[in-house]
């Protein structure tokens, strides 16, 4: 795999992560628990797709074959996307929402801090715009964890009982392949072990503060960096691409 | 001063042209004719969030997405403001929901109708939030303070949201025949409802007289639904679409477009309840309202909790 194909693959398992969460988060569109609750996930869905967006855009200009983001977010299947597992996963309550998107959004901080050291130019500039809406997201996040593990008992039961159910699909966040290998010898991306440190770390500290339990490691699922994900990937996909795949050729 | 006196001086206000502030004395009558209206109208921008949250998910574009997801989101922050607006009568947000879930309180009834095809964000876009716009400008100008900020404040979105609805039918419009088949749907159902959104006739408004003198309204309904219909036939023909209704003529002498009777047995049917979706929306309202309580809770305990230990700490 050379350079260029590498970075292209590594752009869409960026941007596959922020279209899919983003897509789930926009499910609680008229659904919040509050109202500003409602507009404050709008508005972090609405990022992370600004954020697929122009990672979209600049694998395009990686490979010559006239294709677009919009091609790239609405005509791929499920075995051509490389998001990770975790956020794939059905929303559930709104503290597993809340988990998700902290054990995500811990990642993606680490993840885009490294980036911004990056020696590829653009990958650089994405990282350090997508870094300053990702600590939005995961001091948003983590608040509400926080104030579950400390607010009743009802709501410290239901975000232990999140933690659990997600755990299992963080160590895919952290896979690497002939992908990584190849960056990570250019200079253009880093070694996931490093940043897994540092979001355990990250993570340890906001759980010790809402009282939770670190969970055992049981049942550990990966494989979205290779494109086999769970069966919640095509629903959602499914939907998402509905008016794309109904209409071929169609401009909206 | 005895009240009639009281009464006089808030008329005469009113003519001068001066707003009426929330410590300013004030008929029941007023206050709670524009508390009703001001509940109603942020219960309609929340309400209004289902309809378009239902193509949220199924959006054809990056862009097309974006700019949905943002509107639905202005929407919503429509709803907040205009819920501070109406606090302003010592009522607070969660006796207004429950208002709004016992039937107490009412929304606007266009939102009582389902959205059944990708054209469908087009044409709420440009006919609901279109007629909403000609209302709100005129909501603008009414005496009440806090309501009439609150309505300049949002019209300048709305703006953009009928621009944008617009040019989702616009470009339906160019493209593949199944598209325009869904464009002109979607005209077809929401043209009438977009006419009732300006209530009845004002011979048949109940609360018409007394709020223009007081300038809650300073329009009639009349007047502005066809001020729409002026508006919007035209951009209608311009991308091709035909308007829903055979008698629809232009007069040369009023220059209005003269348009059919509306459907008023189809008008106080969905306003009682009995529309496509009236039920759904209320449904749907109190199901995840209810499913969030917890939510509330928790974060009610847990601000409890920090005061305490801050109390114990002092
Ligand atoms: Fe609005
Ligand atoms: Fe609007």
């Amino acid at each position: 795999m050379n350079t260029k194909e590498a970075l292209y693959n590594f752009c869409l398992r960026l941007a596959d992560n922020n279209i899919v969460l983003g897509q789930r988060l926009a499910e609680w569109c008229s659904r919040g628990p509050i109202l500003e609750e409602d507009l404050a996930m709008t508005n972090i869905s609405l990022d992370l797709f600004g954020e697929a967006e122009s990672m979209y855009e600049y694998a395009t200009t990686l490979v010559n074959n006239n294709s677009t983001a919009d091609h790239l977010a609405f005509l791929r299947s499920e075995r051509e996307y490389f998001n990770n597992l975790l956020v794939e996963q059905p929303n559930g309550d709104f503290a597993q929402t809340m988990m998700k998107q902290v054990l995500f959004s811990a990642f993606a901080k680490h993840l885009y801090e490294a980036l911004c050291n990056s020696n590829d130019e653009t990958l650089k500039g994405l990282a350090a715009k997508a870094l300053k809406e990702t600590k939005y997201h995961l001091r948003h996040s983590s608040e509400w964890i926080i104030r579950f593990g400390n607010g009743t008992e009802e709501s410290m039961r239901r975000t232990q009982f999140a933690l659990n159910e997600l755990w299992r699909f963080t160590d895919d966040m952290f896979v690497m392949n002939e992908v990584d290998e190849e960056l990570i010898s250019m200079g253009i991306s880093f070694n996931l072990n490093d940043i897994q440190a540092k979001w355990k770390f990250t993570i340890s500290e906001i759980f010790a503060e809402a009282n939770l339990q670190m969970p055992e490691a049981t049942n550990i699922i990966k494989g979205g960096s290779k494109g086999i994900h769970t069966e919640h990937l095509g629903h959602l996909l499914c939907e998402m691409q509905y008016l794309q795949r109904a209409h071929p050729g169609a401009t909206w | 001063m005895t009240d009639e006196q009281k009464l006089a001086k808030f008329e005469a206000r009113i003519l001068a042209g001066e707003k009426i502030e929330p410590k300013d004395w004030m008929p029941e009558a007023y206050s709670k004719t524009l508390l009703r209206q001001m509940s109603q109208h942020a219960h309609s921008e929340v309400i209004g969030m289902q309809p378009e949250s239902n193509w949220v998910l199924r959006a054809p574009s990056l862009r097309a997405k974006k700019i949905l997801l943002a509107k639905i989101q202005d929407e919503g922050g429509h709803g907040l403001y205009l819920y501070s607006a109406a606090e302003t009568f010592g009522i607070d947000r969660a006796e207004m929901i429950e208002q709004l879930q016992t039937g107490k309180a009412k929304y606007s009834s266009v939102f009582n109708y389902p959205t059944l095809n990708w054209a469908d964000i087009g044409a709420i876009g440009w006919l609901v939030d279109g007629a909403a716009i000609v209302n709100q400008t005129m909501l603008a100008k009414c005496s009440y303070g806090p309501y009439s900020r609150a309505m300049i404040r949002i019209c300048k979105e709305e703006g953009f949201h009928q621009r944008q609805g617009y040019e989702i039918m616009a470009k339906m419009m160019t493209g593949t025949a199944a598209q325009k088949e869904m464009a002109q749907d979607a005209m077809n159902r929401w043209w009438w409802p977009a006419l009732m959104m300006f209530g009845p006739h004002d011979a048949e408004s109940v609360h018409t007289s007394e709020s223009m003198r007081w300038k809650i309204k300073v329009e009639s309904n009349d007047k502005l639904r066809q001020r729409f219909v002026n508006r919007t036939v035209e951009q209608a023909h311009h991308i091709g679409l035909t308007v829903p209704d055979a008698n629809l003529k232009y007069n040369k002498e009023t220059m209005n477009w003269e348009f059919s009777e509306i459907n008023w047995d189809e008008f106080w049917a969905v306003v009682k309840g009995n529309g496509p979706c009236n039920h759904q929306r209320m449904a749907h309202h109190i199901k995840y309202h209810n499913e969030g309580a917890w939510v509330r809770e928790a974060a009610i305990a847990y601000e409890n909790k920090l005061q305490q230990k801050q109390k114990t700490t002092v």
